[in-house]
């Protein structure tokens, strides 16, 4: 089974992040970049379904600029077989559909049987490139994906979704399009050989012009950033406990409207 | 000149930090009080490749090479000085000369096993009248037929106790000096080879050291690593190879210890500022993070020479010189910082502290890489310095 796996390269989950001069986007200068944590869940359960069928491919795609060859090469020291690179000037400003566009059509060129996403990339947590490629696509599609059970002739998948306590249970014909959730699967640490054995692995940069999709421009346009209001300092209450008590609820139901 | 890591070297960096900081972390407190080898997380080391990283991928190594071999050994040794001396023995004093000095046979036999984590080496080198004076071995081997005879005993052996192969130095020909030295692998299990008291430690309390005893023990003709009299020259080599190991160890202990240190700084108040805004601490800071890069650099530099296969030893003693007494350095002033907090075991610059002394001692003490260091400068041979 041939298995296709997005994913985006993000900051690090411990940046301090920082807007830049232009206002409408960030600071990159010293993030350390990695693959966005949901999408290692898809990578993780690719690889698991390739070991269980005891055959397959998958291929990792990204859309970015150069840096994002780093994420994935993680990805195919991680086991991932060759990946391809959407890496074109025309992309520098795609926003969620321009990507799923671009998407699409290495889709419908690799032809895989299943798509692995993560439920959304944790930078600008828009989760919306999954549905939007699924929908360009037509095929079925199912966000928060706990567990997954594909049937042995590769026809059908049986996924469960993570809902208000409990499981939401689907089978979808294949091909179709799958999110991961946290909780779907322990993403392995990739091995030293993998690493050594990543650099002979193929990952082919693919232009706008390689899909025949022409620059247009995005339909979303970011007009700003704002950084949270820095939290104002808590407050400690003195006095002996009978007035502390009493001057606690009074804040509380005065200052703070809590109660 | 460049100081980047290569997209291979960062990716092994990341993984080897990752492994490190989720693994054996919620751990390395409690092994080091009980002693208590790390069977498993030791083993997924091995799984990711830690165990081989400077042997080939042919034999069952993950031909990673030096470079990212201290980068690695230094992530580990951030956390917990006792695995990353278990990866350094396997990696630097068993794999490495066995790689290079063993027949196709042997190396399927001794090392492809250790190489990829199935099982451990160690070295027996030291002798109760054998340490710095390594030349000095009292292990006899004697042949007979297509057997050698093993009898003495060796000591302060890493690993001793839980390895499955022990690449063990005897003496073959007394007359010869160390010339006379051989080396041969004995496997745990053969008769005559046991494994006597392990050793209540100051410092790496995790790893196991042991002492080993051949009483007659019978090794085949099969087992000699290399000619006979080739073993001093053997051992030698590898640790050449062990020293860079150790000094990344030494470094990776420090950085822990400094990086606690600079935490605490921002956050630690006295006399109304944080205790960062004093100067006498500001020096403290600032003498670890030029030593500790010092070390780095020379470490690099020597592991930089291994892998283009250029001479190294002296670089090898020197960054195992300046990396052990840094790290004791930091180790010490890590705990000045922290003041009475230092001493408790909770905040863990008392455990680097422990580890950190052993890094002046194994592999050759302080006193010993410096004696290196001024016989190659004066024969004129610097490695490149």
């Amino acid at each position: 089974m041939k298995i296709l796996v997005t994913i985006k390269q993000v900051p690090d989950t411990a940046t301090q992040v920082k807007i830049a001069a232009d206002g409408k986007s960030i600071d990159t200068a010293g993030i350390t970049w990695i693959v966005s944590p949901y999408d290692e869940f898809a990578v993780e359960e690719a690889l698991r379904i390739k070991e269980k069928r005891g055959q397959g491919e998958v291929v990792a795609v990204s859309l970015g600029p150069d840096r994002v060859k780093e994420a994935l090469r993680s990805c195919l020291a991680m086991g991932c077989d060759r990946a391809i690179h959407l890496n074109d000037a025309a992309w520098s400003a795609a926003d969620t559909l321009a990507t799923a566009k671009a998407l699409a059509a290495v889709v419908k060129q690799e032809a895989p049987q299943l798509v692995l996403c993560g439920r959304q990339a944790i930078d600008d947590d828009m989760g919306a490139v999954t549905a939007q490629l699924a929908e360009l696509l037509g095929w079925p599609c199912a966000y928060w994906i706990m567990e997954e059970t594909i049937d042995t002739d590769g026809k059908a998948v049986r996924a469960a979704r993570q809902v208000e306590g409990g499981l939401e249970v689907f089978d979808l014909p294949l091909p179709a399009v799958l999110a991961a959730q946290k909780g779907l699967n322990e993403p392995r640490y990739p091995t030293l050989k993998g690493i050594m054995g990543a650099k002979k692995k193929e990952i082919r940069d693919v232009k706008a012009a390689d899909l025949g999709i022409a620059a247009e421009p995005s339909q979303l346009s970011v007009v700003g950033l704002e950084a949270l209001p820095p939290r104002p300092p808590g407050r400690i209450i003195q006095g002996d406990v009978p007035t502390a008590v009493k001057e606690l609820v009074r804040a509380l139901r005065e200052d703070a409207k809590a109660i | 000149m460049t100081f980047d890591l290569t997209s291979e070297q960062q990716l092994i960096q990341a993984t080897a930090r990752e492994f490190a900081e989720t693994q054996i972390r919620p751990i390395a407190a409690e092994i080091d009080r009980d002693s208590r080898f790390p069977h498993e997380t030791v083993k997924r080391m091995g799984e990711l490749g830690l165990m081989g990283m400077v042997i080939p991928e042919r034999w069952g190594g993950s031909g990673a090479g030096a470079q990212a071999y201290v980068v690695a050994l230094e992530e580990i040794a951030r956390v917990c000085a006792s695995h990353a001396v278990v990866m350094s023995v396997n990696n630097s004093l068993y794999g490495d000369p066995i790689a290079r000095f063993g027949t196709d046979a042997q190396r399927e036999r001794f090392l492809t096993p250790v190489a990829s984590g199935h099982a451990h080496g160690c070295f027996a080198l030291t002798e109760p009248q054998a340490g710095s004076d390594a030349t000095n071995q009292a292990t006899l081997a004697v042949r007979d037929g297509d057997h050698y005879v093993l009898n003495g005993c060796k000591r302060f052996v890493t690993t001793g106790r839980e390895a499955s192969f022990a690449l063990v130095f005897c003496q073959t020909d007394r007359a010869k000096g160390h010339r006379g030295i051989t080396a041969f692998v004995v496997e745990k299990g053969t008769r005559g080879f046991t494994v006597g008291k392990t050793e209540d430690k100051l410092g790496i309390r995790a790893s196991d050291t042991a002492e080993l005893l051949f009483d007659d023990c019978r090794v085949p003709v099969q087992s000699r690593i290399g000619d006979e009299g080739q073993g001093f020259k053997i051992a030698m080599t590898a640790i050449d190879g062990g020293r860079v190991g150790i000094a990344a160890q030494a470094i990776g202990i420090a950085t822990g210890a400094y990086e606690r240190s600079v935490a605490y700084a921002r956050e630690r108040r006295a006399f109304g500022v944080i205790i960062g805004e004093h100067q006498m601490v500001q020096w403290m800071l600032a003498d670890m993070a030029v030593a500790i890069d010092g070390a780095r650099l020379l470490t690099r530099k020597a592991a930089a020479l291994k892998d283009a296969g250029r001479p190294y030893r002296t670089a090898a003693a020197m960054a195992k010189l300046f990396a052990a007494e840094t790290a004791m350095k930091v180790t010490t002033d890590a705990i000045q910082v922290h003041g009475g907090y230092g001493f408790i075991k909770e905040y863990e610059v008392e455990r680097a502290f422990r580890d950190a002394k052993i890094t002046q001692l194994y592999e050759g003490t302080s006193q010993i890489q410096k004696l290196v260091v001024a016989r190659h400068l004066l024969r004129g041979d610097h490695d490149g310095v």
